[in-house]
């Protein structure tokens, strides 16, 4: 999908598209929902301006804020998800969680290169979950669905439980939902084209999701 | 049997209570089971819940330790069925209660501690080598009262005491100089 040019004046350039939750599934779930922009860039390591930026952000980020994150409006509707889908958010961790807690260990937001820089900035300044694939191995739209049985996901050993929730694309589960990423879609040093991805759950505004998206494709747009 | 006792203690005829317990007989009794809106139910319940804990974990954070872990049901993420999205409601409102027991029972102890500070403010005497730490009452830093004789063991004698108030943490430049 291609830009429209009022998007363009906006700066809005890659646009977000959004994807499709399975009906039963978003019956289930309503305000789920899967978005993404696609960019032209490659992995590598992270330039100055990225690296002075996440400088930035762990000078502002502290212990006290990670004490009350999960009470903030985001990161509290993903940690709600996460106990609705079984899982235990103080263990398999929010992704706005699981970095601020590793600013908090490592005494700094450390750089890993782009494009996690990219979605670590985005995920931390916005709390919404956002994961990358190589966008060229991505068929059609994006989706979130439970899985078949039989179905399993690639470089993951066995079949995965039937009902298990995926992003998949048209042929594939390409990762768990908050979850490992599918081996041959993961961001692989050859990647040219990016697929970032955000995973949206009730209580998340779109206006939320919208600058997530942005501030990422834009940051590995610059790069 | 086929009925119960009412609060009245006569029999009361629950015709269709058998049925009830099938479940696949329930559109037989023209009852309506949406378990869809009560897992949505559930679902809200959790959220509610979730923000609760939420508050009282960063309310008890420095002061005590509240119970706030529930453990994952699965291990890869999928749609909860009603009897598990009830455990976890449950496991979710039982922690809610054990955090807000252990924050009742820590406000008890610091209320406790600073009526101790007071009576020792006003007789330090009989509060002997007694200290009370800031974080005894809930207060954040690092001083204390300490209820010493003035003098050393001269006012031990002349039953001199008073109550001394610490000044704080150490300024990182005097811990330097601990280390040189």
């Amino acid at each position: 999908m291609r830009a429209d040019p009022a998007s363009q004046q906006m700066g809005w350039v890659p646009a977000p598209q959004q994807g499709w939750v399975a009906p039963h599934i978003a019956s289930e779930f309503p305000g789920l929902g899967v978005a993404w922009v696609e960019v032209d860039a490659k992995p590598g390591r992270s330039p100055e301006p990225v690296r002075r930026r996440l400088r930035d952000l762990s000078d502002r980020t502290y212990g006290s804020q990670a004490i009350r994150l999960r009470e903030r409006p985001i990161p509290w509707a993903y940690r709600v998800f996460f106990r609705q889908i079984g899982l235990d958010p103080d263990r398999t961790r929010t992704p706005v969680e699981q970095l601020t807690l590793d600013r908090l260990h490592d005494g700094g937001f450390r750089s890993n290169g782009m494009p996690r820089d990219a979605l670590s900035i985005a995920i931390v300044e916005t709390g919404v979950a956002l994961r990358a694939f190589d966008a060229e191995q991505v068929e059609g739209r994006l989706c979130i669905r439970d899985s078949a049985p039989g179905e399993s996901l690639a470089g993951m050993p066995g079949e995965m439980e039937k009902g298990t929730l995926v992003i998949a694309d048209d042929s594939q589960p390409l990762g768990l939902l908050f979850g490992p990423t599918a081996e041959g879609v993961a961001v692989e040093r050859g990647s040219r084209r990016l697929a970032v991805a955000a995973v949206q759950v009730k209580g998340v505004p779109q206006i939320a999701v919208e600058e997530a998206l942005w501030m990422a494709g834009s940051t590995l747009e610059a790069a | 049997m086929d009925g119960r006792l009412d609060s009245g203690g006569g029999l009361t005829t629950i015709s269709g209570m058998p049925a009830l317990l099938r479940q696949d007989e329930f559109s037989g009794l023209g009852v309506a089971v949406d378990e869809r809106e009560a897992r949505l139910q559930l679902r809200t319940q959790i959220a509610k819940l979730e923000t609760e804990l939420a508050g009282l974990f960063g309310e008890a954070f420095g002061h005590t330790e509240v119970p706030h872990r529930v453990e994952a049901l699965t291990a890869q993420p999928r749609v909860l069925d009603l009897g598990e999205l009830e455990a976890v409601r449950d496991r979710l409102a039982d922690r809610v209660a054990e955090a807000r027991r252990a924050l009742v029972e820590r406000r008890r102890v610091e209320d406790d501690n600073r009526e101790l500070v007071e009576r020792m403010l006003a007789t330090p005497a009989d509060y002997k080598w007694v200290r009370v730490s800031r974080e005894d009452l809930g207060l954040h830093g690092c001083g204390h009262w300490h209820s010493r004789p003035r003098l050393g063991p001269i006012g031990m004698l002349m039953g001199w005491w008073r109550v001394k108030i610490s000044s704080g943490c150490p300024l990182a430049g005097r811990l330097a100089a601990v280390d040189r």
